[in-house]
């Protein structure tokens, strides 16, 4: 999209509100599912889908499209809300979420959902896969030029949890993400600081995370991931990232945007009442 | 006597054969890549190749994800580390996901020898077939090895390869042919069907001559494919012979020999021994010695088809 930044940004804000009502009124008609996770991770996905990914809803499979992957599959309202925005299928599938025989699971799975790049689920296993695609990009030849493992025709992000932090295979990934030099990847940490039992740094703290990221050979940026303007530029920043991985990881709200939601982990993974979810969609008007 | 050879060198060279026909074939090694002969590819064909240091649940993942942009990896590492260590990444991501991988599974069973039970796989074939979208393939011989990694390549959507470290016997021809899927009927026989895999088809094919000496006449099947498996082949056998022993080096629970048990006890029952290790973990020693220890030889065969035929 080439508008001006001004109404980028209020269009970006707009979709964003779209999508967190989609997230309420999906999860509520399915009667379970994960609010808190979905709510932080927004804008950090509508500027990457409605901006920065070069992807073709009509054609899913294209073979150059940049990849995005929800590694936090619990995740998965928001991803499914934006890609039926995106018009990978219809916004009215949203309401099937859950169902029995719907395309929507309760996590991702590629076999059945068009834009799902993979499978996810069981945290910590995203980031591995995506090393893979990475490297996959790098090994296929960019159109008219010798094989070389230095370029690729596109670019793999990907979406971590915070509390995911805490499974080793994260950091098994993110040694090697750095060992091959996958520069054409870009990880985003959602780092919203609850999971299901309560504060990421009561449960088990995987805190620090900029000097252990660094620590491990990335290329680090914080920001305010509800900040559609710095979520933008650090995607441009990870492109300008050579020779290492980027990662950029997104202070967030919890349940953001809804305010008895906000901070609080009981949010984690439950369905709001018909009264709650009413009181949250008045809140997102 | 036979020549001998070892399955996981057929299987280097049959990749390393591979990658020089096809661009798309990569391989990753969990350290190890000397032992599992992953490194002859991997000095052909460095850009292809990727030692992913020692962390399978890693690499399980990373050639997940080499497999969804139409790369075909082979990922490469002890039985032990490819099958208990990453199975829920191997559940989750890539049977879940019917992912084109193919995981080469060196050093099972008890053959592995003198590095004792923590590097000797006897329940890999049990973790491997209960999983949806897997396919379990054990090659019997270096000829059969070789084979199994081009159909392997050919077949689409995940494998499980099944190899041993020691040098044993040739004993199927370049010329017979290898279809995923389909057992291969090495000897004919009409008083009992011993069905084997791996390491114990030679030990099976032993046992046959014992036996044929003592006027006692056993087919012997190559069950290279626990799964899919060949109901059509066993039930053909089992209905032939009336009478059925498999042997494995495995264990008994969940193994090949349960796979044909529960073939057979639903489309044709008759009595069935099953050679295999029964609730214990391996131990320190030579191959043999192992093998006679755990009574996985061809004389167990034997005394397993007499205990079959009385039961007729």
């Amino acid at each position: 999209m080439n508008l001006p930044v001004d109404s980028l940004i209020t269009s970006l804000k707009a979709k964003s509100k779209l999508i967190r009502q989609h997230i309420i009124k999906m999860i509520t008609i399915a009667g379970s599912g994960h609010p808190g996770g979905s709510l932080s991770a927004v804008e950090i996905l509508v500027a990457l889908y409605f901006h920065k990914l070069r992807h073709n809803p009509k054609e899913p499979n294209w073979p150059d499209r940049d990849r995005f992957l929800l590694s936090k599959g619990h995740a998965g309202p928001v991803w499914y809300a934006v890609l039926a925005e995106a018009g990978y299928f219809p916004v009215e599938t949203l309401w099937t979420l859950r169902k029995l025989g719907s395309i929507l699971q309760g996590h991702p799975d590629m076999k059945k959902t068009p834009g799902v790049e993979m499978s996810s689920g069981s945290l910590g296993q995203g980031l591995s896969i995506a090393n893979g695609m990475a490297m996959a990009a790098k090994l296929d030849k960019p159109a008219g030029s010798p094989a070389n493992r230095d370029k690729a025709n596109h670019r793999i992000y990907i979406l971590l949890g915070d509390g995911e932090c805490q499974e080793g295979q994260v950091w098994e990934a993110a040694m090697a993400s750095a060992h091959y030099k996958l520069d054409n990847l870009c990880a985003i940490l959602d780092y919203n600081g609850y999971q299901i039992d309560g504060a990421i740094k009561d449960v088990m703290s995987p805190l620090p995370f900029a000097e252990k990221w660094s620590a491990f050979g990335w290329a680090v940026k914080e920001i305010d991931g509800h900040n559609l303007n710095e979520i933008i530029n650090a995607y441009d920043w990870a492109e300008t990232v050579k020779g290492k991985p980027a990662i950029i990881i997104a202070r967030t709200v919890k349940g953001k945007g809804v305010s008895f939601m906000e901070n609080k982990h009981d949010w984690h993974g439950k369905a709001p009442s018909a009264q709650q979810s009413e009181a949250a969609l008045k809140e997102l008007q | 006597m036979p020549d001998m050879k070892c399955t996981r060198e057929a299987c280097g060279n049959a990749i390393a054969d591979l990658g020089r026909k096809n661009p798309n074939v990569v391989v990753l090694s969990a350290d190890l890549a000397g032992s599992t002969k992953a490194d002859e590819f991997g000095k052909l064909f460095p850009q292809r190749f990727f030692n992913m240091g020692v962390a399978e649940a890693n690499m399980m993942n990373t050639a997940a994800g080499l497999a969804a942009s139409g790369k075909i990896p082979f990922a490469c590492t002890f039985a032990v580390f490819a099958s208990g260590r990453p199975w829920e990444q191997i559940r989750n991501t890539i049977a879940y996901g019917q992912l084109n991988v193919k995981i080469v599974a060196t050093h099972s069973g008890l053959s592995v020898g003198p590095d004792g039970a923590s590097h000797q796989a006897l329940e890999d074939i049990a973790l491997m077939r209960v999983i949806p979208n897997m396919t379990v393939v054990v090659p019997a011989d270096a000829v059969d090895a070789y084979k199994a990694v081009f159909a392997a390549a050919e077949y689409k959507g995940p494998v499980y390869l099944r190899l041993c470290r020691p040098k044993i016997p040739v004993i199927t021809a370049q010329t017979d042919p290898f279809k995923i899927g389909k057992a291969s009927v090495i000897r004919n026989g009409k008083d009992a069907t011993i069905i084997a895999c791996g390491t114990m088809v030679y030990h099976a094919l032993t046992a046959a001559e014992m036996l044929s000496k003592q006027n006692i006449n056993v087919a012997v099947i190559n069950l290279h494919t626990i799964k899919p498996i060949d109901t059509e082949t066993i039930v053909r056998y089992a209905s032939q012979t009336g009478a059925v022993v498999t042997a494995e080096e495995h264990l008994a629970a969940g193994g090949m020999g349960s796979a044909v048990a529960e073939v057979i006890s639903q489309n044709y029952p008759v009595p069935l021994e099953m050679v295999a290790i029964r609730n214990r973990f391996g131990q320190s020693g030579e191959g043999d010695e192992l093998l006679k220890e755990y009574q996985l030889t061809a004389d167990d065969i034997v005394k397993a088809v007499k205990k079959v035929l009385d039961r007729k």
